[in-house]
């Protein structure tokens, strides 16, 4: 029996429903796992089933699975909790892997954002912030981090959810005690629409990049073979310039499966890559030109905001 | 000495939370409080995104209803740019929502709140979860577990992706239906309709009486109750209608979601990062169970509370088993659980309706053109944790300037403070607890599903 402890930070919960939606894998592998602690489904509490403890203790576990990103003091205290009691560190998901959506909060200050959610809506009563000098609740920290900025982490398992047969050859690859094959590469390498290049004229060249406010063309009774590529239709699809794996070991990329472009979700192709200098690139490929493209962060940092250096807008 | 209890983290819960109880001199309890420990601000980052963007963004706001959140902030952008989805996509939506809200309730009840009935409030903590489950109830448990995964991988099928779908376009919908998917469909649905039905029943006739009796006293006070109803007969509606606002005594008002404003209000406090909404009329919001003023609840026991009736047939006559005990509104936290239940067959029944309506294999999924223009716009459903509202307002080029959200937690957070706090009461008396009587406690918090 392996012990795995499983804590979820500033996260959403869809990567624990990613590893339920391993299905049958799933439950060939329980009875190998034992879950010490893991707060979506089991009961161990931080101070002891009474609240008698006063120190934040997790149960020493060999592997560690953290989802979301460290948004918080409290966060931080469970990571260093979660990294201190065990063996192997498996950051889960784009959020822990990249800081995910919720770091696009990082294009803006923290204060900003409280003064909008408590002070700046039109159903709210204007108060003062929640006070954590007073109160027991943890300190927002200024920005929202990936995990890796804070402890080591010893395997990335990005995605927005993870595609479970990666969340499977993690586990196994971690039970049976050798590296996990994970997808390298783009999403456009797992990709099966048709790419017919610059020289065959693409729908979108030398015309405006396409919004989602338009609709691709594609023929619904055939295959994703016979749909063209959308970026060589217009359409600004973040496929060149993001990490493969999303459809899993067999599928297509899930959403070109959907008939819509990619959005970035698994995170960067790599550690190394720059996703704002590569997709010029991609569009000049297709006749576009980068300079018209909105909302340039909204597109190329939607998922990588911890790591991306942008800097901060006005507030 | 005076002194508090810190439960935390919640668990078997779908968010992150803690509990705080506070005992007096005496060992009793001085007051509860539940307090959220994180604030996420969406809202800020939606900002100077185009509004089309939006529904794949806000997904991320919670992996168990990503769904309700695509579909809310699509129509709040549609109503921006001033465009309506063809009846088509408007059903596909319709049906994705039903299909999403299926391993949603058979988790909640299963998985989360289950091992609390099948194994008892005061089991071993370490085997009061699923797996515990699986120990005691093997063939249940299995069957739970396969539903689940069937029908998340149903609609992942035909849809894409069901964490954090893509497939609601402004306008429309990504792809249509095809014939082999709307029978692979059918079918799925027609096992789920089976196995909600021998859900409600196992819950109705053997998991939930003793567990209702036992916990009247952990959990009853009068409030008010939020849910959407179909405008033309006030019937449960969960994806279009308008919102009824139900008081204690039972009168209504019903208004449009873009009317949000009038009738609801919120308010800050400073330990805790989730606010708390509340009655505008009101004035105020003030927890006391025996006479809460301005605190409304929502989720599935408002739905049921606040409809005339289900349009569904199996659904409506489990409704009115459940009035016929219970009366309208009925009051108890702990009802949550089998009003969660009703909900299941209704969402099997509505998911069968729509995909026997041959309508729903049309081709036109989308209203074209659209082009970007100032707007301001709101858009609402019901989510399993209660009325999801999104307003949004757009600039000439259709890139967001303001965005504000109340999600289904949001409005329970003073409902729950309030149970949690009534049921602490209950539970520890002269500074007398154990783990089984805080889980009781916390019982009175998952029945919210929060
Ligand atoms: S990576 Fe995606 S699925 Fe996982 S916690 Fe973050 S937002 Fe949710
Ligand atoms: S750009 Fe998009 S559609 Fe084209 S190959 Fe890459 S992932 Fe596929
Ligand atoms: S296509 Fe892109 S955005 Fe969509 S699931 Fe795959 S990686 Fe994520």
């Amino acid at each position: 029996m392996v012990k795995i402890a499983g804590e979820w930070l500033n996260s959403c919960s869809g990567c624990e429903i990613a590893i339920l939606n391993l299905g049958e894998t799933l439950l060939t592998l329980l009875p190998e796992l034992e879950f010490v602690h893991l707060p979506v489904l089991t009961d161990n509490k931080y101070f002891g089933q009474t609240g008698e403890r006063d120190a934040l203790t997790i149960p020493r576990a060999v592997v560690g699975i953290v989802s979301g990103g460290v948004r918080n003091e409290e966060h931080l205290e469970v990571l260093r909790e979660l990294r201190a009691k065990t063996d192997v560190l498996v950051a889960l998901g784009t959020c822990a892997t990249a800081g995910g959506i919720p770091a696009l909060a990082n294009q803006t200050s923290a204060a900003s954002m409280r003064e909008l959610v408590y002070r700046g809506q039109p159903s709210t009563v204007p108060g003062p912030d929640p006070d954590p000098s007073r109160h027991h609740i943890p300190a927002m920290l200024e920005t929202c981090d990936a995990v890796s900025q804070h402890v080591k982490v010893d395997l990335s398992v990005p995605g927005c959810p993870p595609h479970p047969d990666w969340i499977a050859e993690a586990i196994v690859s971690l039970l049976e005690g050798r590296a996990p094959a994970m997808p390298e590469r783009s999403v456009c390498d797992g990709c099966p629409t048709r790419r017919l290049g610059p020289d065959s004229g693409c729908a979108g060249a030398g015309g405006t990049l396409h919004r989602l406010l338009e609709q691709p063309a594609f023929d619904p009774d055939k295959g994703l073979e016979e749909m063209r590529c959308l970026l060589e239709q217009g359409f600004m699809c973040m496929g060149p310039v993001t990490r493969r794996g999303c459809g899993g070991r067999e599928g297509a990329p899930r959403c070109i499966a959907a008939r819509v472009p990619c959005r970035g979700c698994y995170g960067p192709v790599n550690a190394h890559s720059l996703p704002f200098v590569d997709y010029v690139g991609a569009l000049t490929a297709v006749g576009q030109s980068y300079a018209d493209m909105p909302d340039k962060p909204g597109y190329l940092s939607r998922f990588n905001g911890s790591h991306t250096i942008i800097r901060k807008l006005e507030d | 000495m005076p002194r508090t209890i810190r439960i935390a983290p919640l668990t078997r819960i779908e968010g992150h939370a803690a509990l705080d109880i506070h005992l007096d001199e005496a060992g009793d309890v001085a007051d509860a409080r539940m307090t959220v420990m994180s604030l996420r601000g969406f809202e800020k980052f939606l900002m100077g995104r185009p509004v089309e963007e939006v529904p794949r963004i806000v997904t991320r706001i919670c992996g168990i209803c990503p769904w309700q959140h695509h579909i809310a902030s699509t129509k709040a952008a549609e109503a921006c740019l001033g465009v309506a989805p063809t009846p088509t996509a408007a059903q596909l939506r319709e049906l994705c929502q039903m299909l999403a809200s299926i391993p949603d309730k058979i988790l909640h009840f299963y998985f989360l709140a289950a091992p609390d009935f099948v194994l008892g409030p005061g089991a071993d903590p370490a085997l009061r979860n699923v797996a515990g489950l699986v120990g005691a109830a093997p063939e249940l448990a299995r069957k739970a577990a396969l539903m689940r995964y069937r029908t998340q991988m149903g609609l992942e099928k035909f849809a894409g992706k069901v964490i954090h779908p893509v497939a609601v376009l402004v306008g429309g919908f990504s792809k249509p239906l095809l014939e082999h998917e709307r029978a692979e469909l059918l079918a799925l649905t027609r096992d789920a309709l089976d196995f909600s039905l021998e859900s409600v029943r196992l819950a109705r006739e053997t998991l939930l009486p003793p567990l209702v009796k036992r916990f009247r006293e952990l959990g009853e006070y009068p409030s008010a109750y939020l849910g959407m109803v179909d405008p033309n007969d006030g019937s449960l509606a969960l994806h279009d209608g308008v919102l009824r606002l139900m008081d204690q005594d039972g009168s209504h008002e019903e208004f449009h979601p873009s009317d949000y404003t009038s009738h609801l209000a919120e308010k800050v406090e400073p330990w805790t990062y989730l606010k708390f909404p509340y009655m505008r009329r009101a004035g105020r919001l003030v927890l006391d169970e025996r006479e809460p003023v301005g605190l409304y609840r929502t989720n599935c026991l408002a739905r049921v509370n606040v409809c005339e009736g289900i349009s569904t047939p199996l659904a409506h006559s489990e409704l009115e088993i459940f009035r016929r005990e219970f009366g309208r509104p009925a009051h108890q936290t702990f009802l949550y659980h089998w009003a969660r239940l009703i909900e299941l067959v209704y969402c099997c029944e509505r998911a069968i309706e729509l995909l026997e309506d041959p309508a729903i294999l049309g081709r036109d999924i989308r209203t074209l053109p659209i082009a970007p223009r100032a707007g301001e716009g709101v858009g609402c459903v019901e989510a399993p944790r209660g009325t999801l509202i999104y307003h949004l307002k757009c600039d000439h080029e259709g890139m967001v300037t303001h965005a504000n959200l109340l999600a289904g937690t949001t409005h329970n957070n003073a409902g729950m403070n309030l149970s949690a706090r009534q049921a602490a009461r209950s539970a520890i008396k002269g500074g007398v607890y154990d783990q089984g009587l805080l889980n009781t406690v916390e019982m009175s918090l998952r029945a919210y599903d929060p």
